[in-house]
């Protein structure tokens, strides 16, 4: 056990060395060519900053979905003249349900509705409907791999748009990322205050432009006609305008939006500028509708609903009725990010100051320079030159994890100073262990030689066990905990790994170099 | 150069021989008083949980003179917040402000607005150190996982004890890891700490812990069962946790040790993770000796040694042997 070949003990203190040069980085700012610099971050409870966990609502993603196949279904009856009594979407159970005037055109029906219940991308894809019922009794069913996969995409797209959002705000270093099935988690370092922030991504920031029906009353009390809808004023809820569902252009099709001021009054406008398809549409749009006011909604409110003048071709636009400098900045980023697939609400909200931050890493330090000196003195009290053994495995087995910490990147949070303090008083356990039992078979008449061996032999099994029912509490608590506890967890985790390493390889290579130095003919125990 | 070269110390003299069994009913006893108890008051009082588990709404602020508090309740009470919180930090001018959960983020937002203006009104220029708010579905969700970690870390433990010994001291380190539990929650009720995922990962932290010296103890007996097998079961367990008695109190002094600085230095939130700890500590420790070692006596003796003894029909002349 004590016999160490060269390369093996080369093998052992090089292992430590790549964990020095594995700190080091944390010393210097990572240069800015984008190497790869690992190091370890520190959590927002150390820097300070906001932690958002926010939620897609994924009702709403089944909402719209169902709303627009109720337009779908209505065009595709439309061209194919196949009459219907009723057409409605139930939201509670994902159905849209379908009265026929004639059974015998049920056939035909299904027919014009085959973009809806064919795979879209051939066979292999999943079709969005299932169809059943009976007789005049048409219902779609909203199937639960394609719902499933819809909701998939809304996440991920819903991360990318927060993603977009965030980063034109110029916030340094954010962190984006989807947590469980249908949050999305931010992190947003040094924003102590994030209200601006959640106000952006609160907003779905859909934008549509509509025809606005003339001809009826939207302010009257009754019924909106088929085909319309009643929509506030923006900032007024109480004036309603009457505008055709059927959308005229998307906000989709914007290559750009930018916040500017009208010459003309001095108000605050955005001015956007759509694709070539979006061009093409607003063209024919503008061109045909002369004379008649044209409705801008963004989120089911109407911003403006200007007449239109002149048919516009050039591919660009004003967007008026921002009240302020802010309000039309926001806009034009949120145009320019584009729209969420699903509202976000935020569930879980953290904010930490600067000074609270700091405060932290001053309590955490003087607790971890405190602790490591009361273990060391314990160590070198009970335990003598092998206590000084262990306590260099324990610098040793300090760096090491600060090594692996860096180069996998994990985030150090007060919880996590914590758990390094904790695991340098776990990790001399295993070389109290070692040091209890050569002293036992001392005792018991062994040569110093075979006391050390039997020593580190016998101790070895115990050490495996103790440790690994603590790896095993750490690692459901980084399964199931999470945030800072999370960070606990981790480091925890890592220091178990590295102390089997320094406790039982490195503190043996110690003894090991001493015992052929100096031929003890008895151990300091 | 005497300092680095030859121990100063020992917790325990080598020759102590305690004669630990003979306390087995007393400890026992107590230990199953002190969980019942613990069980009862988790009943009521209960718990006060903290914001990951309750949801609400927690802010730290530093005012910039000292405040009384009456006066900080009072407006409170007068922006619509009569279900606020109070108390102080650790810090000067330090206080925490503590709301119930609201219907949703709206109204959280709108709540956190009206604490800034009530304490505004009593002292302008205060600074927010820190808010934190959880919506309700989070906590409960926190709340079921948090519980999941534990149960499954118990369970994991067992059938690693299990594996690597008899089923006997599977059994007695579990239950003795619930007695310890049970014991931790009595405690956090009684000081009022909050039950928060911290706390979770405190109690996780001694659970692993805890196993480790009863593994300790465990070990030196399944040996000691090997070498002594006509010794009878009390006198082995006696002698296995005396032998073990340094390496019990020795690896549990260095944790306490490495977790007295955190309750002394760790500021507000890791202040209570640590005491917690301190506490887990002790009662690990001394579960290990008057707890998870009577259980195996109660066991039975047979049956463990049935379980260490290649066979019964074997011959003794053989076993003699082996054990020269």
């Amino acid at each position: 056990m004590l016999y160490f070949s060269r390369l093996k003990a080369a093998a052992v203190f090089g292992a430590c060395l790549i964990g020095i040069l594995l700190c080091l980085p944390n010393f210097w700012s990572a240069p800015k060519n984008g190497m790869p610099w690992p190091q370890i971050h520190l959590g927002l409870d150390l820097r300070g900053g906001s932690f958002l966990l926010m939620q897609v609502d994924m009702d709403a993603v089944a909402k719209e979905k169902l709303g627009s196949t109720v337009d779908e279904v209505r065009q595709d009856f439309r061209k194919s003249s196949i009459g219907y009594t009723r057409l409605a979407a139930d939201v509670a159970a994902n159905q849209v349900q379908i009265g026929l005037l004639d059974p015998t055109q049920r056939p035909a029906a299904i027919a014009a509705l085959n973009d809806l219940l064919v795979p879209p991308n051939g066979p292999g894809s999943l079709a969005d409907f299932n169809v059943s019922g009976e007789g005049t009794n048409l219902i779609l069913t909203l199937s639960q791999p394609a719902m499933q996969a819809r909701a998939t995409a809304a996440v991920t797209q819903s991360i990318e748009i927060v993603r977009r959002r965030i980063d034109s705000t110029g916030i340094v270093d954010p962190q984006i990322a989807q947590q469980g099935d249908n949050r999305i988690m931010v992190q947003l370092p040094g924003i102590t205050d994030p209200q601006h922030i959640k106000k952006l991504l609160g907003e779905t920031a859909h934008m549509t432009f509509h025809l606005v029906d003339e001809s009826a009353n939207a302010n009257g009390g009754g019924p909106a006609p088929i085909g319309d809808a009643f929509l506030p004023m923006q900032g007024d809820p109480n004036n309603k305008i009457a505008i055709q569902q059927a959308v005229m252009v998307d906000g989709a099709d914007l290559t750009n939006a930018q916040a500017g001021q009208d010459p003309q009054t001095g108000g605050w406008v955005v001015n956007i500028t759509f694709d070539s398809l979006g061009s093409r549409q607003f063209a024919d749009v503008t061109s045909a509708n002369v004379g008649h006011p044209f409705a801008i909604v963004l989120d089911n409110e109407v911003i403006s609903a200007p007449v239109i003048r002149e048919a516009i071709t050039g591919g660009s636009a004003q967007i008026s009725g921002s009240a302020n400098a802010q309000a039309a900045t926001d806009l034009a980023l949120l145009l320019r990010a584009g729209a969420l697939p699903a509202p976000l609400t935020v569930i879980e909200e953290q904010s930490v100051g600067p000074e609270l931050g700091a405060d932290s890493i001053r309590a955490g330090a003087i607790s971890l320079i405190v602790g490591f000196l009361l273990v060391i003195f314990f160590m070198a009290g009970a335990y003598g030159l092998f206590g000084w053994f262990a306590n260099i495995s324990l610098v040793a087995n300090l760096i090491l994890m600060m090594g692996i910490l860096s180069l996998i990147g994990a985030t150090l949070t007060l919880p996590g100073m914590a758990g390094i303090l904790l695991t340098l008083g776990m990790a001399v356990d295993a070389n109290i262990l070692i040091n209890e039992r050569v002293r036992e078979e001392v005792k018991n008449g062994r040569s110093p030689l075979q006391a050390l061996e039997a020593g580190y032999k016998r101790a070895y099994g115990t050490i495996i066990d103790s440790n690994v029912t603590a790896l095993l509490a750490h690692v459901m608590l980084f399964i199931f905990g999470s945030g800072p506890v999370r960070g606990f967890a981790v480091t925890i985790t890592v220091g178990i790994v590295t102390t089997l390493f320094t406790a039982t390889v490195f503190a043996r290579l110690l003894t090991s170099r001493w015992y052929i130095r100096r031929r003890p003919t008895a151990l300091p125990v | 150069m005497r300092f680095f070269y030859r121990p100063l110390f020992r917790l325990v003299p080598d020759d102590t021989r305690i004669k630990f069994m003979r306390g087995r009913f007393a400890g026992l006893m107590v230990s199953a008083v002190l969980s019942l108890a613990s069980i009862g008051l988790f009943f009521y009082p209960g718990l006060r949980l903290g914001i990951d588990f309750k949801g609400g709404v927690v802010m730290e602020v530093r005012t910039a003179q000292p405040v009384s508090f009456p006066a900080v309740r009072a407006a409170l009470a007068g922006h619509d917040l009569p279900d606020a919180g109070l108390q102080a930090l650790g810090g000067k001018n330090e206080i925490m402000i503590r709301l119930e959960s609201r219907a949703n983020a709206q109204a959280t937002d709108a709540a956190v607005a009206r604490v800034h203006a009530a304490l505004d009104q009593v002292s302008p220029g205060n600074q927010v150190l820190s808010t934190s708010a959880v919506g309700a579905s989070v906590s409960s969700q926190l709340f079921r996982q948090g519980l999941m970690a534990l149960g499954l870390s118990l369970l994991m433990i067992l059938i690693y004890i299990w594996f690597r010994f008899e089923w006997q001291f599977a059994v007695g380190a579990v239950v003795t890891l619930l007695l310890d539990i049970t014991k931790t929650i009595g405690f956090l009720v009684i000081t009022r700490l909050q039950f928060d995922l911290v706390m979770v990962a405190a109690i996780l932290t001694v659970l692993g812990y805890s196993t480790n010296d009863k593994v300790v103890v465990y070990d030196r007996m399944r040996e000691n069962l090997r070498k002594y097998k006509s010794m009878p079961l009390r006198e082995l367990i006696d002698m296995s946790i005396n032998e073990t008695l340094n390496r019990t109190l020795g690896t549990s002094m260095t944790v306490f040790l490495a977790a007295l600085p955190l309750a002394i230095f760790g500021g507000s939130s890791i202040e209570d993770f640590a005491i917690v700890m301190l506490f887990g500590i002790v009662v690990g420790t001394s579960s290990s000796i008057f707890i998870a070692a009577p259980i195996l006596l109660f066991l039975g003796e047979k049956r463990l040694r049935r379980d260490t003894r290649p066979a019964k029909s074997e011959d003794p002349k053989k076993v003699q042997a082996r054990a020269r």
